[in-house]
């Protein structure tokens, strides 16, 4: 057990854990952030994806340690002041998820998505998020909100 | 019998059979279940109502609306279901349908769901039955309560209760243009009231807030992260607990040491006969404690997916009847005057669920009584399993289940439930388990692998005069033919499972719709004729042939060939009260046959659509999820062991799989509304086979259609994502 400082969605945050523990066990067991999902902790269904320093990455397969004095954004953190990011209510507009498990991986994955690439091509947008899987098959509703949100997001400053 | 209470029977069989330990319902049971309970809510007849009390195994439907539906002083109305919400969208869609015969606005509904200490006793949410039973149920204990409240506000203004008008939460008096929230009319107090069954629905031609696309009701939690599943909850002083799985199935142990574990700091380790799990602070510690421990196994030797379809027919379930059994006619005659005959074998592999959140619960005690938090489709039947575990009575457990991140038939059981209630009670502490992938995989059950035997005979015309079916163990559901063939005989063989198996999204109508379909697909070429043409020719029933032709005319069937590169198929069918028909395009390299799903039409037909775009979102996921069982999702297996059990071994479809997907949805208001969750995941496999043979010649006959034998992939096509 060693204690680390994780910058999540803008706080400081104190956590006490082994240093090998895997960030995506970390934030929903020990900092009650419960919004990061586990699917498989394999890197293989992207349901655990965070923004670490604004790039998708799959939290089950980065420990803890090395998470320190990188830049974490969770679902939790899109929210701004109660509205929504252009990713997450161009999802809810879009009506892109059934059961929803998969959601929050995929709206990081397009935020991260967008980030890099103002306005992806179909293509674009299914090699970035083909890591995460969707089992309940709302994969065509989720493109279409990936191009929805490009057309919502301000051409520049979009920072998360 | 006939075959539609077969493949009813099916479902019960296949859910309450895996938990048939603690649940005593025998098949007749499930026949009184099928042939009595669900039509209570069905029917409308005071007489049928009033036999609920002996049904449903002792468990009655109560008939007071206040068991249903509570509205508060200032109008809030409170709706109670044991059904769950998984994925599904029924905490939206029975909530309009309360709305639309209350009614009241819609966001006044509060759907309170899975949870048996609030809701009334529930069966289940599987086979489709949300929306033919419980719809109309909860449209009765509505209306009921409607005629109730103007009853109320007619006592109070001392009106004859024809002249008010009940509409947007009030009563009002048109007359004297006065009126009374519903609010103001019970104070909160329970409505006093029971359902007659005689209750005045709402036609779909005047529904107003049900047949329209309202949203998701909490559907800004799902974007948000704050929605908690099973997995997600917490509660204080909680710990962490972990299960030590056999190396195979029907293992028995040889040695045990948990000294390991047992000296890391906070660790305990519970020991209660086979079962040995261990508590810890944390979730990691846990998983640590789990992996220290020394446990050795005897595995005793099992069959393998090798073999496995010979395996099946030839090892049928001991002391079975031989399973349901349809005949009409003479199948050897009609085979005897044919013109053209012929005869295949189709298999289809195990598959798994894999629902994204896997197993997970958290228990607690307190003064002797139970609760759990857990994903399960069958709360009351996960609370029959925890009473059964822990010799206790229905009043000392409760079981609640949060919207989860579904099941498709997979979570009828409560295996984490028990585990949790069990390591919790051990040490006087809250406690959660939350499955792993692997254990997922492995430790749960499977769709049913099975054998379709298929031997059918046409006339020159293509008039299809005899067919007979035999299944293999993957279940009756859907086996009955949809087409007018006046010699039939078709049976089902239930065998003795290697794996664990059990319901899933459609039963065995996916497996038995696959085999009929590309048969009927065979046919249709051997007697040279356009294979939609000859679905046509053959079908009497008028919805399935607006469904058909449905597709038919969005696809726009016929207006290519199909060449070399490039395959159109169709398949159709019907199971559970929905229409469906299917159009597929595939795109194919001839030099590495290298196959593509270019494009999927799909039109459905369910009755009266309460939800349009919940509709169309699930016949849309059913699509993408057939996907994998039809092309290369396959359960490996050896000794008791699974041989795939990740998600980098077992290949679920992805967004690269998607191809363009359309689909048509028939609106019939004249017709009641039909379960829409399960029966869109037929059509695909079918289809595809079919537009791969219209391309190359060659004909697949198994599920997946790229199976893997020995080590490798043995298929003469390959699909490309
Ligand atoms: S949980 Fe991390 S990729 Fe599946
Ligand atoms: S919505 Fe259920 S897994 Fe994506």
């Amino acid at each position: 057990m060693a204690e680390f400082i994780l910058d999540v969605n803008g706080a400081q945050l104190h956590v006490n854990a082994p240093a090998d523990e895997s960030l995506l066990s970390v934030l929903r067991n020990r900092l009650n952030l419960t919004g990061t999902k586990y699917g498989c902790g394999e890197g293989q269904c992207g349901a655990c994806t965070v923004l670490l320093d604004g790039r998708a990455t799959r939290s089950c397969l980065v420990a803890v340690s090395s998470a320190v004095n990188t830049k974490i954004f969770t679902i939790e953190g899109l929210e701004q002041n109660g509205k929504l990011s252009a990713v997450q209510q161009a999802f809810l507009d879009e009506g892109a998820f059934q059961c929803g498990y998969c959601t929050p991986g995929m709206i990081l994955s397009a935020t991260s998505l967008l980030h890099r690439t103002h306005n992806p091509t179909e293509e674009q947008i299914v090699e970035a998020m083909n890591g995460n899987l969707c089992r309940c098959g709302t994969y065509p509703r989720i493109v279409a909100a990936v191009k929805r949100a490009a057309r919502l997001m301000p051409a520049k400053g979009a920072s998360r | 019998m006939s075959l539609r209470d077969q493949s009813m029977l099916e479902f019960v069989r296949d859910s309450a059979g895996e938990a048939s330990r603690s649940v005593q319902l025998d098949r007749r049971d499930f026949l009184k279940v099928l042939g009595g309970g669900l039509l209570v809510c069905l029917t409308h007849s005071t007489a049928r109502t009033q036999e609920s009390g002996r049904i449903f195994g002792g468990h009655e439907l109560p008939k007071d609306v206040s068991a249903w539906l509570h509205i508060a002083a200032d109008g809030q109305v409170n709706v109670f279901t044991g059904k769950v919400e998984v994925g599904q969208n029924i905490r939206t869609s029975l909530a309009q349908q309360v709305a639309e015969e209350l009614r009241v606005p819609f966001a006044s509904i509060t759907m309170v769901m899975g949870d048996t200490d609030l809701t009334p006793w529930d069966m289940g949410t599987f086979g489709s039955r949300t929306t033919p039973t419980m719809g109309p149920q909860l449209r009765a204990v509505a209306a009921a309560a409607r005629e109730t409240l103007v009853q109320m506000a007619a006592q109070r203004w001392q009106v004859d209760a024809a002249t008010l008008t009940a509409a947007d939460g009030k009563v009002t008096d048109p007359k004297k243009a006065r009126s009374f929230t519903y609010g103001e009319l019970t104070r909160g107090q329970k409505l006093v009231k029971l359902i007659s069954g005689e209750e005045r629905l709402t036609p779909a031609t005047e529904w107003k807030i049900a047949g329209t696309a309202v949203p998701k009701v909490n559907g800004r939690d799902f974007v948000t992260g704050a929605h908690k599943y099973p997995s997600d909850m917490v509660l204080p002083e909680m710990r962490f607990g972990a299960v030590l799985r056999p190396e195979g199935f029907n293992a028995t142990l040889a040695s045990l040491d948990t000294s390991a574990a047992e000296a890391l700091n906070g660790v305990q380790v519970v020991r209660d006969g086979d079962f040995i799990g261990v508590v810890a602070l944390d979730a990691y510690t846990a998983q640590h404690a789990l992996s220290a421990i020394q446990a050795q196994w005897n595995v005793p030797a099992q069959p393998s997916n090798e073999g496995l379809y010979e395996y099946l027919k030839n090892s049928p379930e001991t002391g079975d009847d031989g399973g349901p059994q349809h005949v009409t006619g003479s199948v050897a005659q009609a085979m005897a005057s044919a013109d053209l005959k012929l005869e295949n074998q189709y298999t289809v592999a195990y598959i798994a669920h894999a629902p994204l959140e896997p197993r997970a619960a958290v228990a607690t005690w307190a003064d002797g009584r139970l609760t759990v938090w857990t994903g399960t489709q069958r709360p009351f039947g996960v609370r029959d399993e925890l009473m059964q575990e822990f010799r206790l009575s229905a009043a000392q457990v409760r079981v609640i289940q949060p919207d989860m991140g579904s099941g498709y038939g997979g979570k009828h059981t409560g295996e984490a439930a028990i585990e949790a209630a069990r390591l919790s009670k051990a040490v006087g502490k809250p406690v959660k388990v939350v499955w792993t992938r692997q254990e997922e995989f492995t430790w749960a059950y499977f769709r049913p692998a099975g054998l379709i035997e298929i031997k059918a005979g046409i006339k020159r015309d293509g008039t299809v005069v005899a067919w007979e079916h035999h299944n293999y163990n993957s279940g009756p559901a859907d086996i009955g033919t949809p087409y007018a063939v006046a010699n039939q005989l078709i049976q089902y063989h239930p065998a003795n499972s290697p794996l664990r198996q059990g319901s899933y999204r459609g039963l065995a109508a996916t497996a038995n719709n696959f085999a009929r379909e590309s048969h009927m697909d065979e046919l249709a070429h051997a007697a040279g004729m356009d294979p939609l043409e000859f679905r046509l020719k053959n079908i009497a029933d008028l919805r399935l042939r607006a469904v058909v032709q449905a597709a038919q005319d969005k696809f726009g069937w016929g207006r290519m060939k199909s060449s070399p590169e490039r395959g159109f198929g169709i398949a159709c069918g019907t199971d559970k009260g929905g229409y469906v028909a299917t159009c597929a395009e595939v795109q194919i390299d001839p030099a590495s046959r290298k196959v593509r799903i270019r494009r999927i039409v799909e039109a459905w037909e369910s009755g009266a659509i309460v939800n349009p775009d919940g509709l169309r979102n699930q016949v849309m996921g059913a699509i993408v999820q057939s996907i994998g069982g039809a092309l290369f999702e396959q359960i490996l297996f050896a000794n008791g062991r699974i041989l795939n059990p990740h998600f980098a071994q077992y290949r679920l479809p992805r967004f690269s799989d998607t191809p363009q997907i359309e689909v048509v949805l028939l609106d019939r208001k004249d017709l009641p509304s039909a379960g829409a969750g399960e029966t869109g995941i037929i059509g695909l496999a079918p289809a595809v086979a079919n537009a791969i043979f219209a391309a190359t010649g060659t004909r697949l006959r198994s599920m997946p259609m790229t199976p893997v034998h020995n080590g490798q992939e043995k298929s003469s096509v390959q699909f490309q994502s």
